[in-house]
């Protein structure tokens, strides 16, 4: 399913003395199947530009389209119950969404409010504690006697199990261990591919957003600034910068190497992998040179 | 409908009575409450009236504000003076229609107790209106000292106040970020029977819970590693310092109270 915003503006506790302006004229697209990161520095408005995305909020100006669903101001609840099964959100820190008796009805709990029956949906939760690396007995457990990257886990369980068709993580690794990152991370990823979804990444990582997405999507002060694929947006370190925002370290380190030697590269190193191919090119082609 | 209650707000601004000192302003509040009961002809609740006005004008809130907050309060207070209306039954016959009987009496004490609990709702709302929470929390645990020797826990119970105020919008927060998440997994809360709401709640109130006893597990903690070891001994960031214009207010009250009680019968 295809998204699109077309000169979406969101205005918090609109005509009230405290009124605050969080978006303005946000125009971008995102098409199916698409991997797209979206950056910003803190308080560009990443996080209320996310929350239109299943209809938590309504934009107070201009259009938001998911497939051929409209949200506009005038947009009313009863529409959004759909949209909100199509577009499953991972919320930061999700683990403080957890309410259940027993890790298996949390995880339940999404897909019975979309109307799936229960043994399919009882079904779902036992496939997803496999898929998310967790020890079978967790089901009967409540989740609070849990550690805190199990807690994490089942929480994103949680939002897999009604199988939307796009997929939004705020910060799916906020707080975890370096070995627990790359896990959930490379999980996402490979659902990415294998279940067809549409992913939408907001994060302060230029290394996962580089690494994994296909599509970036640059927000500042309230506004989009750039859209691209990566090797176009991390090119522009200049102006990445202007928005404070930094390179992967792997092209930081790519444009040092590349000072040093008087010499471009071949193409632009979004990860370590790519750099060190890079790299042992460049050194082979130093080594045919005698200096 | 919430957002407009002014009950307990507090509203910053620069006025004589904002600059005064909480403790002097508590005192008052605490006196004039008594003093209210002094009042028991026309005479003297005007007086009450009167001064309560010359406090309003002294804050600067705009009165169009405050009767706009104080609405639901204004509606209790309407339905006061109807009961006193019907169901007071002495002195002469007023109006008369069908079974419906209203004495003189009855409209006199209506009016009066109305007046009454006019004044006193105007006077606490504009202590609090004027007073930050935590400067009420100072001036109460000072007003408070000399219990101390009762055993009150004086010092304990002024800091749970101040915890509870310094939480409320952390709790709001954290409520609407768990609504937002239970939302987005499809929960709904605007639609169905009353037990189905009721339901509802629950996948809300679970979470806030274990998220408060997390928080306040931590913020023990975390006031024990900074050498927090109870009211002994502590001095304080915030000086409390009593200035003529608080003298001024008892002055005030004393005279309110001489008028008063020159008036009445």
């Amino acid at each position: 399913m295809d998204i699109s915003l077309q000169q979406v503006g969101y205005l918090y506790a609109k005509d009230s003395p405290f009124e605050k302006r969080a978006l303005q004229n946000v125009t971008a697209a995102i098409p199916s199947g698409s991997y797209t990161s979206i950056i910003g520095h803190t308080g560009s408005g990443k996080s209320t530009l996310l929350l239109h995305l299943n209809g938590l909020l309504k934009p107070s100006e201009g259009v938001v389209k998911i497939g051929d669903t409209m949200i506009t101001s005038q947009t009313k609840g009863k529409q959004l119950k759909d949209i909100r099964h199509r577009v499953g959100i991972v919320f930061q820190f999700p683990e403080h969404q957890l309410f259940e008796e027993t890790v298996e009805k949390d995880i339940m709990f999404g897909p019975l409010n979309f109307g799936v029956p229960k043994e399919i949906a009882r079904d779902r939760a036992h496939e997803l504690v496999k898929l998310l690396g967790l020890p079978e007995d967790v089901l009967q457990k409540s989740p609070f006697e849990l550690s805190g990257g199990q807690m994490r886990r089942v929480a994103i369980a949680g939002v897999l199990a009604f199988k939307p068709s796009i997929l939004v993580l705020d910060e799916p690794t906020a707080g975890l261990d370096p070995r627990g990152r790359k896990e959930i991370m490379e999980l996402f990823h490979r659902l990415h591919e294998t279940e067809n979804l549409t992913t939408i990444l907001v994060t302060h990582s230029m290394e996962d957003a580089a690494r994994y997405s296909d599509r970036i999507l640059v927000m500042h002060e309230g506004t989009s600034v750039m859209e691209g694929p990566p090797e176009e947006i991390f090119e522009q370190e200049e102006q990445l910068h202007s928005y404070r925002l930094g390179i992967p370290r792997s092209v930081h380190f790519q444009r040092k190497v590349e000072n040093m030697i008087g010499q471009r590269f071949g193409r632009i190193a979004l990860t370590e992998e790519m750099l060190a191919q890079e790299l042992s090119v460049a050194i082979e082609r130093k080594g045919e040179r005698p200096c | 409908m919430l957002e407009k209650m002014i009950i307990g707000r507090y509203i910053p601004g620069n006025s004589i009575v904002h600059r005064m000192d909480p403790r002097s302003k508590l005192l008052f509040v605490f006196l004039f409450i008594i003093a209210v009961f002094l009042a028991n002809n026309v005479a003297s609740y005007a007086v009450l009236l009167g001064f309560t006005v010359f406090v309003i004008a002294l804050a600067r809130i705009r009165p169009y504000f405050l009767v706009n907050g104080l609405k639901p309060v204004i509606f209790l207070i309407a339905f006061t003076l109807l009961l006193h209306l019907f169901f007071t039954r002495e002195g002469a016959i007023l109006f008369e229609w069908k079974f419906i009987k209203i004495y003189e009496e009855g409209l006199r004490m209506g009016i009066f107790i109305s007046i009454r609990f006019l004044v006193l709702v105007l006077i606490t709302t504009i202590l609090t209106l004027t007073t930050s929470p935590i400067s009420i929390t100072d001036g109460l645990e000072t007003l408070l000292n000399p219990f101390k020797k009762l055993k009150l826990p004086v010092h304990e119970l002024a800091l749970m106040m101040s915890i509870s105020l310094r939480f409320i919008p952390t709790l709001m927060d954290e409520t609407d970020k768990i609504l937002k998440a239970q939302l987005a997994r499809g929960s709904d809360l605007s639609t169905g029977s009353i037990k189905e709401r009721v339901q509802a709640v629950i996948p809300l109130l679970v979470p806030l819970f274990v998220s408060a006893f997390k928080r306040a597990e931590d913020l023990a903690v975390a006031m024990e590693v900074r050498g927090y070891r109870g009211g002994e001994g502590r001095t304080r960031f915030r000086q409390l310092s009593w200035q003529t214009r608080d003298t001024g207010v008892l002055i005030a009250f004393v005279i309110l109270v001489a008028v008063l009680a020159w008036v009445r019968k």
